[in-house]
C-alpha cells in the first residue's frame, strides 16, 4: 500500500516528523518499507507563462520563447520541445537552479540566441519519466508560483508492507484512524452525505447467492460526460499512489477504493441488458475481461451477469465488453461485499491480482458499501455533471460480529506483564471497539472493517500492541529447570561431520533438488516408480526432481571448482535423500563424499598419489568406529564396474563406495575419475558406552605368513575364515602387504598377514603358536587352496 | 718427599687427560700412569719397600691420589662422548621451519557453524533439538499452522509442490506440530533444517534454513518470548552495542506476533526473527487445551545470522560452495 503522506494529514495531523510518523506505525504493526520523496530536491523552479514564440533564426529545431515568470520582464528563453505554444503554463527553471542529474542552469546563448532560463520536461525535473515535451502545468497558478508548492512536491511516499489480517488498513481513511488509535491526534474524516435523488432510472437486480454477495449496492448515473478531465488532485492522489490516471469515472472509483478502502465497479449502462444477476459461472462460459485476457470460467467463480451475459468476475475484474468509454452517458456503479472465501484462490489461479480482488479476499467494511457509492456519486456529479437515480441496496447474510470475552487475567497470563483495567478500556476506546465490562472483563464486538479478530488472543494482541511491545519487559521468569537427557550411546550429526573434517574433508551445502538430467545420467535404468519424485514447479528447469543421491550436488559442486583451477577436492554433504515410497516417500539423511586428485596435498618430502578407494574406505572407517566396516563388491550403475563396493557396517549395508564411473567423467568435465562414497546416517549415529576388557600383562608374539592364492579369492573370504578358526588367544589378523608378479604363477596373488597372539591368562608357549598358526594355514589351504610362499 | 712426588704425578696427570681429545689417547694417557708401569702404580710398588710405620700413611696418600686420576678420567671420558654425541647430532639436524606433512584440515560449512553455534545457545537454555521431514503434507506444513486453503496468508509463502501431492515445507514449523503431536508438554525445543520458497536473488534462495522454537508449559509468557530471544542474540553475536526491536506483526500460527528486528549499533533495522505466542488453534489442532498450556515459537534465519555474523554479503555464496570460501571457516 503506497499514499502520499499529504494525503493521510488531510485526515489526521499528529504533530511528528515524517520519520516519527513511519517510525509509529512500523512500532504499531504497520511496516513502512519505503520512505520516497515525491520529488527530487530541487529549488528555484516557477510556473512560467509562454507568452510568445517565435522561430530560431539559425537552428530549425529550436525557438525563442518569451516567458512569464512572474518577475517586471519576461525571459527570453531558447526551447527545442515540440509542444511548446504561446499561452502554455509550464515549469521554468530559473538561472542558478540545480535540476536533478547535476544540471546547473545559468545564462547560456543558444547559437547565437541568449536564453535565459530552462523550460522542463516531467522528466528534466524528476517528477516522471515523460520527455515528450514541456510539463504542462494548466492554468490553475499565476506565473512565478514556485512549482513545489503549485504541485504540492514537498510530499513523502509512505509505502507500506501489509500483513494479510490488516486489510483494514488498504485505504486513506484506514490508515487515519489507525494513526488516530496510535498517536491520540484528533481524526477528521470526509463527509459523505446521500446524494439527492434526481433520476428515476433504475434496473432490477437478482442475487442469487446472498452469503456468496452479502451485500450489493448500486445505483445509475444518468447524462454524464465520459471525456471530462480528471481533477488535478485526484490524479495527483491516485499517481502517488501507483495508480495511472486514465478517464474520470474510472479515477473516481479508483480513488474512492484508496480512500475509503471499497472497491467499486463502473458499468456503462447501455452494454447491459435487462436486470444484473449475480450469480455463479456456468459451464463452459467465457468472459474477457478489462485486462484483456480471456478467461474460461470455472463453476465456483461468481459473477456479476445481465440477463443475457457475464459482465465480470465478482469482486476481481470487470469485463472488456462493459466498461466506461468516452461516448458512455449512464453509468452503473456498484459497490459490493463479497464473501471473502468466494474471492480467495481465485487470483491465483487466473494468474493476476487485481487491486479489488486483493481486498476482497481479506475482507472490506461491509458497513461501508453505500458511503462509497454515494461518495462516487458525489465525485461524479461534480466532475462528469449528471443525475443520480435512486440507491439499490441489497443485503443478504452479512459477516456475524460476535463480541468476545476478554479475560484481564488472561491478558496479564499470556503476556507476562499487568496491564491494568484502564489501560485496556482505552485501547479499545481510541480503536473504536464497543465494549462493555462483566466484572474484571471485557465483552468486546469487533467493528465491521475488521476480519482479524474474533478470539480473546486477537483482542490481546490489539492491546499489546498499542500498550507497545518495547514496554514488556525482557526479564527471565523463574521456570522449572530441568537438565536435558545426554544419551551416550548416540552420536550427534555434527560429532560424525567433525570426524570428517578432522581427516580433511571440506563441508558443502547444496540444493535437494537437481537436474532429472543428472539423476537419469547416473541411474539410466532406474525402474519408473524408483526415479526421483518431480518437483511441479521448479525454479529453475535443471532444479526439477529431488534428489535420490547426493552425488550430483558434489559433482556440479566438484565441476565448479575444477573449473577454477582447484586440482585437489575433498567434499561431503549431509542431508536428505528423496524417494517414492507406497504410501509417500522415503526422506532419509544421508552423509556423502567426494574425492578428486591426490590422496595428500602436494607437499615436500611425501611422493604425490592420486586417491584410491582404500583412502577412503579409512576415512569410513574413522567414522564408523568403534562400529566395523566391511566392503564387498558390487555393481551400481555410476560406479566403475570394478571398483564398485556396498558398504556394511556391522554386517548392514548401508551404501556404497567407488570410483565414479570413467563414463561420466566427461559429463562433469573431468579429467579422471573421483572416488565417491554414500551412507545412511543413522548407523554412523548409533554407537554405544564403551565398556573395558581388562589388558594382558603377559607379552604378545608376532608371528606373520605370506600365502599365495587365486585372483578370485578375496581378502575378506580369507578374513573371515582366519577369524571362524583362530584360536581364542589369537588377538588380530591383518593383512599387511600383496604382491602380484612374475615370481608367482599366473593368476595367482600373495597376501602377507601378521597373526598377533596374546593371552590374559599367561605366558604362551612355542607350542601354542605353533598350533594357531598351524590351525589358521590349514583352515586356508582347505578352503581356498592356499600355500604358503616359499 | 713421598707426598710432593705424588702431588706432581696427580697435577701433571690431570693435564694429560685434559688435552685427550679422544677416548683412545685417554686410555693410552691412563696407561702411563695407572697401568702395569703407570707412575702411581710404580709408587704402589714402591710401597712395601718403605718401613711398616710409614705404609699406612703413605698408601693411603697412593690411594687417594688414584681416586682422584679416576674421577678424572670418568669426567673426561663423559665430556669425550658428549661430545662425539654433539657432533653427531648436530649431523643429523633437519630444517625444522619446513611445513608438516600429511592430511590438511577441513572446515564445516559456514551454515553449519553457525547452526551448532544457535544449537549450543539453545540447549544451555534447556532446549532439545528436533527434527522432521523436508517433503511435508499440506496438513502440517498450512493447515494445522493455522493456514486453511486459498488464505491470502499462503501467499506470504510461494510453495514449491512436489508429484504426489506434498509440499516442500515453506518452515521448519511444521516441527512444531509433529513434535506436539508426538510429545506431551512441558515442550521445550528447537528444530533446525532446510526449507523452500519459490523465491531467487542476492538475498533469496530457492532452498534455505530456518531454526524453529517452541517452549509450551502451563505458564510461558510473551515476556519470555522477548527474554529468550534478546539473550540469544546478544550471546550470538557476542556484542553489546545490539540494539533490538520487537514489533506487531501477522502469522497464522502465533497470536500476539511479533518480528523482531536487530542493528548493530546505528545501522538499519535487520528482520531476524518472526515469533509470537502459540495461536490457540495450533494448541487445540493438536489436542492442546489452550487454557492449560500456553508458550511461544519463533523462527529464524541462520543464513541471515551468518551473514551478519561472518560479513558474507551474497546469500548465494553459502550455496556455490567455491572452497576458497568454504576454506574460510576451518
Amino acid at each position: 500500500m503506497r499514499f502520499s503522506e499529504q494525503w493521510l494529514r488531510t485526515y489526521v495531523d499528529p504533530p511528528l516528523s515524517t520519520q516519527a510518523l513511519a517510525e509509529k506505525l512500523t512500532m504499531a504493526g504497520l511496516e513502512v518499507e519505503e520512505l520516497e520523496p515525491a520529488a527530487p530536491p530541487f529549488a528555484g523552479v516557477v510556473v512560467g507563462r509562454i507568452e510568445s514564440i517565435a522561430p530560431h533564426p539559425s537552428a530549425d529545431r529550436l525557438r525563442v520563447c518569451s516567458v512569464d515568470v512572474g518577475a517586471n520582464e519576461p525571459l527570453q528563453i531558447v526551447c527545442g520541445a515540440p509542444n511548446a505554444a504561446a499561452g502554455m503554463f509550464v515549469p521554468c527553471a530559473l538561472e542558478g537552479t540545480r535540476l536533478p542529474g547535476d544540471l546547473t542552469i545559468s545564462r547560456q546563448t543558444v547559437r547565437g540566441v541568449e536564453s535565459r532560463g530552462m523550460l522542463c520536461s516531467a522528466r528534466e525535473l524528476g517528477l516522471s519519466d515523460d520527455a515528450t515535451g514541456l510539463l504542462d502545468l494548466g492554468p490553475a497558478n499565476a506565473p512565478g508560483t514556485d512549482l513545489r508548492a503549485a504541485l504540492a512536491l514537498d510530499d513523502t511516499l509512505f509505502t507500506l508492507k501489509l500483513t494479510p489480517n490488516r486489510a483494514d488498513c488498504l485505504s486513506l481513511v484506514g490508515i487515519a484512524r489507525e494513526v488516530a488509535a496510535v498517536t491520540g491526534a484528533p481524526l477528521s474524516l470526509p463527509i459523505v452525505s446521500p446524494m439527492s435523488i434526481s433520476s428515476d432510472a433504475n434496473r432490477a437486480l437478482l442475487v442469487e447467492d446472498s452469503i456468496a454477495c452479502p451485500r450489493f449496492v448500486a445505483r445509475l448515473i444518468d447524462g454524464i460526460d465520459a471525456t471530462a478531465p480528471t481533477p488535478a488532485w485526484i490524479k495527483q492522489r491516485l499517481e502517488r499512489s501507483g495508480i495511472r490516471a486514465i478517464s474520470a469515472v474510472v479515477d473516481i472509483t479508483n480513488y474512492v477504493m484508496l480512500e475509503l478502502g471499497q472497491p467499486l465497479h463502473a458499468y456503462d449502462d447501455r452494454l447491459l441488458d435487462g436486470a444484473v444477476v449475480v450469480r455463479f459461472a456456468r459451464e463452459g462460459e467465457t468472459l474477457t475481461l478489462l485486462n484483456g485476457q480471456v478467461q474460461r470460467l470455472d463453476a465456483d467463480m461468481l459473477l456479476v451477469c445481465d440477463e443475457r451475459k457475464p459482465l465480470g468476475l465478482a469482486g476481481i475484474m470487470g469485463g472488456e465488453h462493459s466498461g466506461i468509454a468516452d461516448d458512455t452517458k449512464r453509468v452503473y456503479l456498484e459497490g459490493a461485499f463479497w464473501n471473502p472465501v468466494v474471492i480467495q484462490g481465485k487470483m491465483k489461479r487466473l494468474g493476476f491480482i487485481s487491486d479489488a480482488g486483493h481486498r476482497f479476499e481479506r475482507g472490506v467494511d461491509f458497513a461501508g458499501c453505500a458511503r462509497a457509492v454515494e461518495r462516487a456519486t458525489q465525485l461524479i456529479i461534480e466532475v462528469c455533471g449528471g443525475r443520480a437515480g435512486p440507491l439499490t441496496d441489497r443485503s443478504g447474510a452479512l459477516p456475524s460480529r460476535v463480541p468476545v470475552r476478554v479475560r484481564r487475567e488472561r491478558v496479564n497470563r499470556l503476556l507476562g506483564v499487568t496491564i491494568t483495567e484502564e489501560t485496556i478500556a482505552d485501547t479499545f476506546t481510541r480503536l473504536g471497539f464497543a465494549y462493555e465490562k462483566d466484572g474484571d472483563d471485557f465483552i468486546v464486538t469487533p467493528p465491521s472493517y475488521r476480519f482479524d479478530l474474533a478470539l480473546e488472543e486477537d483482542f490481546i494482541e490489539e492491546i499489546v500492541r498499542l500498550f507497545g511491545y518495547d514496554r514488556i519487559p525482557a526479564t527471565p521468569a523463574a521456570h522449572v529447570q530441568r537438565m536435558l537427557a545426554s544419551t551416550e550411546s548416540r552420536r550427534a550429526p555434527a560429532a560424525v561431520k567433525s570426524r570428517l573434517v578432522a581427516r580433511d574433508w571440506q563441508e558443502v551445502i547444496t540444493f535437494t533438488f537437481v537436474s532429472s538430467e543428472t539423476e537419469l545420467l547416473l541411474a539410466p535404468n532406474a525402474a519408473k516408480n524408483d526415479g526421483p519424485i518431480r518437483v511441479l514447479n521448479p525454479i529453475a528447469a535443471h532444479l526439477d526432481v529431488m534428489r535420490t543421491t547426493l552425488l550430483p550436488g558434489l559433482l556440479e559442486t566438484l565441476r565448479t571448482n575444477v573449473s577454477r583451477k582447484a586440482t585437489r577436492v575433498r567434499i561431503f554433504e549431509c542431508g536428505r535423500v528423496f524417494r517414492h515410497a507406497d504410501p509417500g516417500y522415503v526422506q532419509r539423511i544421508r552423509i556423502g563424499g567426494l574425492a578428486y586428485g591426490d590422496a595428500i596435498p602436494e607437499q615436500w618430502g611425501s611422493p604425490a598419489r592420486r586417491v584410491d578407494i582404500f583412502d577412503i574406505k579409512a576415512d569410513i572407517e574413522a567414522l564408523a568406529a568403534p562400529r566395523h566396516v566391511t566392503t564387498a563388491p558390487d555393481s551400481l550403475p555410476w560406479l566403475h564396474p570394478g571398483r564398485s563396493a556396498r558398504v556394511l557396517i556391522e554386517g548392514v549395508s548401508c551404501g556404497f563406495l567407488g570410483e565414479l564411473h570413467p563414463r561420466l567423467s566427461p559429463h562433469f568435465e573431468l579429467a579422471f575419475s573421483p572416488i565417491v562414497f554414500e551412507l545412511d546416517l543413522e548407523p554412523l549415529l548409533a554407537t554405544s558406552v564403551p565398556m573395558m576388557t581388562p589388558v594382558s600383562k603377559f607379552p604378545p608374539v608376532r608371528r606373520d605368513m605370506a600365502i599365495v592364492v587365486d585372483e578370485a579369492v578375496s581378502a575378506q573370504a580369507i578374513l573371515d575364515t582366519l577369524a571362524t578358526v583362530k584360536p581364542p588367544y589369537v588377538d588380530r589378523i591383518e593383512p599387511f602387504d600383496l604382491y602380484r608378479g612374475p615370481r608367482l604363477s599366473p593368476g595367482k596373488k600373495s597376501l602377507a598377514i601378521l597373526v598377533l597372539m596374546q593371552d590374559t591368562e599367561r605366558t604362551l608357549t612355542d607350542a601354542d603358536i605353533d598350533a594357531a598358526m598351524r590351525i589358521l594355514v590349514t583352515a586356508l589351504h582347505d578352503r581356498f587352496d592356499a600355500t604358503l610362499r616359499e | 718427599m713421598q707426598a710432593n712426588e705424588l702431588d706432581r704425578i696427580v697435577t701433571t696427570a690431570l693435564a694429560d687427560f685434559a688435552q685427550c681429545d679422544d677416548p683412545a689417547s685417554l686410555e693410552n694417557a691412563k696407561a702411563r700412569y695407572l697401568g702395569k708401569t703407570g707412575a702411581l702404580t710404580e709408587q704402589l710398588k714402591a710401597l712395601s719397600k718403605l718401613p711398616a710405620a710409614e705404609r699406612p700413611a703413605v698408601g693411603a696418600a697412593i690411594n687417594d691420589a688414584k681416586a682422584k686420576l679416576e674421577a678424572a678420567l670418568n669426567a673426561r671420558r663423559a665430556s669425550l662422548a658428549d661430545a662425539k654425541l654433539g657432533r653427531a647430532l648436530a649431523a643429523e639436524a633437519l630444517d625444522v621451519t619446513l611445513p608438516g606433512r600429511g592430511l590438511g584440515i577441513g572446515a564445516l560449512h559456514p551454515l553449519t557453524r553457525t547452526l551448532d553455534r544457535v544449537e549450543t545457545l539453545f540447549r544451555s537454555l534447556g532446549f532439545e533439538v528436533a527434527d522432521g521431514p523436508e517433503i511435508e503434507d499440506d496438513f502440517h506444513n498450512f493447515t494445522a499452522l493455522n493456514t486453511p486453503e486459498n488464505h491470502p496468508a499462503r501467499s506470504m509463502q510461494d510453495t514449491f509442490y512436489v508429484e504426489g501431492g506434498m509440499v516442500l515445507r515453506t518452515h521448519t514449523s511444521p516441527i512444531q506440530i509433529r513434535y506436539m503431536e508426538t510429545h506431551a508438554p512441558p515442550i521445550k525445543i528447537i528444530a533446525p533444517g532446510r526449507v523452500y520458497r519459490v523465491d531467487s536473488d542476492a538475498t533469496h534462495s530457492p532452498m534455505f534454513h530456518q531454526v524453529e522454537g517452541l517452549w509450551i508449559d502451563h505458564d510461558v509468557t510473551f515476556a519470555d518470548l522477548k527474554s529468550v530471544l534478546t539473550e540469544f542474540l546478544h550471546r550470538f553475536f557476542e556484542r553489546d552495542d545490539i540494539r533490538i526491536r520487537f514489533r506487531p506483526s501477522f502469522f497464522p500460527f502465533t497470536e500476539p506476533s511479533a518480528e523482531v528486528d536487530m542493528a548493530f549499533g546505528a545501522g538499519d533495522w535487520l528482520e531476524i526473527f518472526g515469533s509470537g505466542q502459540v495461536h490457540p488453534n495450533v494448541l487445540r489442532a493438536v489436542g492442546l487445551d489452550p487454557e492449560a498450556w500456553q508458550g511461544f515459537a519463533f523462527g529464524m534465519g541462520p543464513d541471515r545470522l551468518a551473514m551478519l555474523r561472518y560479513g558474507v554479503d551474497d546469500l548465494r555464496l553459502f550455496y556455490e560452495n567455491d572452497l576458497r570460501f568454504l576454506a574460510q571457516f576451518t
